[in-house]
């Protein structure tokens, strides 16, 4: 048994097609799942504006004065909007695909697909109001 | 309603042409044909040479998968109605190589179902005298799903991963490791994961889910591989923690 794909016991001539290096352009499915990839970018583009945050926040107040002021600017509030519109496709598809991966079941029922999914909206909705009670309090 | 449709094959005729061509016939339109009608025409009263593979006419066989407008479909299964006024296009299946017109070369595939062990594995078989192995119909109902798998292999056709990486195992011989996984009689869970948790296994999948959106028997080959991969990790992690356990 052989374990390379390019090779058969049989292999007559034949032809085998290329992929294009934009193959992911001739289908919106194809499109829509690079977009989710790319995604991960506006993910970390969050986490290095925390870290950078942190990193002013170390450096003491008018360090963090300038970095507030720079979170101001067009470019850094067009850069969030993109990277917020990323973020929410990534979790609302993601959401939206758990139960692909979890199948519970309640003794003979399998719970219902819009459950599952449903409780992750729901978690997201608490942790959500959680940090905002935090931020308008505290 | 039109009289005539018009097909787009692509033929390959490896003795006579390096690279594949598309060749236009001129098809009577029915409301109740399908692709694969047409083609039975073409062969029957145009062209005899155009080579391609269908049996059952009824999507069950699995072999008359191709690439229709650029969809893998079973073309005993879709009608030529969908596709007015046309014309429309059809071509082998996609990320096989193709042996001639629309007949691909599906060894591979064959192969990697081989290796996921797609029988019923025991520890050890109980002697006949003690019957048969029962199942109530919620355990049957665990995998039935995954049963009806075809192996038409529409689903690497659609999978770009494997299309990029052929040496990926594949959405159906892991929806089909699966079935027997969730089957209650079947022994065999460790030595799939393991086959499935190797580089070209589970984690090749980057989940574009295509697999599951043409799969003509709703088998959900993506679902499939997802559970394994929580099932893999879960494995791992347990590994990790408890290494005295069974493996």
């Amino acid at each position: 048994m052989s374990l390379n794909p390019n090779y058969t016991k049989y292999h007559p001539k034949w032809y085998r097609k290329r992929i294009p290096i934009f193959w992911w352009m001739q289908k919106w499915a194809y499109t829509k799942f690079i977009l989710r990839e790319l995604t991960s970018l506006a993910v970390a583009f969050y986490a290095v504006v925390l870290l950078l945050q942190i990193r002013a926040l170390a450096q003491g107040p008018e360090a963090y004065a300038n970095f507030l002021n720079w979170l101001k600017t067009p470019v850094s509030i067009v850069l969030h909007g993109v990277a917020l519109l990323f973020v929410l496709f990534h979790s609302i598809t993601w959401f939206n695909l758990s139960p692909k991966a979890l199948v519970f079941r309640l003794g003979k029922k399998r719970i219902p697909d819009a459950l599952i999914a449903g409780s992750n909206y729901a978690a997201w909705v608490v942790f959500s109001a959680a940090i905002v009670w935090m931020i308008l309090t505290i | 309603m039109p009289e005539k449709i018009s097909l787009e094959v692509l033929r390959y005729r490896p003795e006579e042409e390096a690279e594949p061509v598309y060749q236009s016939y001129e098809v009577p339109f029915r409301k109740d044909w399908v692709i694969l009608d047409a083609i039975n025409y073409i062969k029957d009263n145009i062209d005899g040479t155009l080579s391609y593979r269908w049996s059952c006419r009824m999507g069950v066989c699995g072999s008359c998968g191709m690439m229709v407008n650029g969809t893998p479909v079973l073309t005993c299964a879709t009608f030529l109605e969908k596709y007015l006024p046309g014309p429309i296009r059809v071509e082998p299946l996609d990320n096989f190589p193709v042996v001639r017109d629309l007949v691909i070369e599906m060894t591979d595939f064959m192969e990697k179902l081989k290796r996921v062990q797609p029988w019923i594995v025991r520890e050890e078989e109980k002697p006949l005298s003690e019957g048969e192995y029962l199942q109530t119909p919620v355990e049957l109902e665990d995998y039935k799903q995954f049963s009806m798998c075809i192996n038409c292999m529409l689903c690497y056709s659609a999978c770009p991963v494997y299309g990029l990486e052929p040496t990926f195992i594949g959405p159906a011989a892991i929806a089909i490791a699966q079935r027997y996984n969730l089957d209650n009689r079947d022994q065999g869970n460790q030595q799939r994961l393991e086959i499935l948790s190797e580089d070209d296994g589970i984690f090749e999948c980057t989940l574009v889910g295509e697999c599951s959106a043409v799969c003509p028997k709703d088998v959900d080959p993506a679902g499939a591989i997802q559970r394994f991969k929580v099932a893999a990790t879960a494995n791992w992690w347990k590994s990790l923690l408890m290494p005295w356990g069974n493996k």
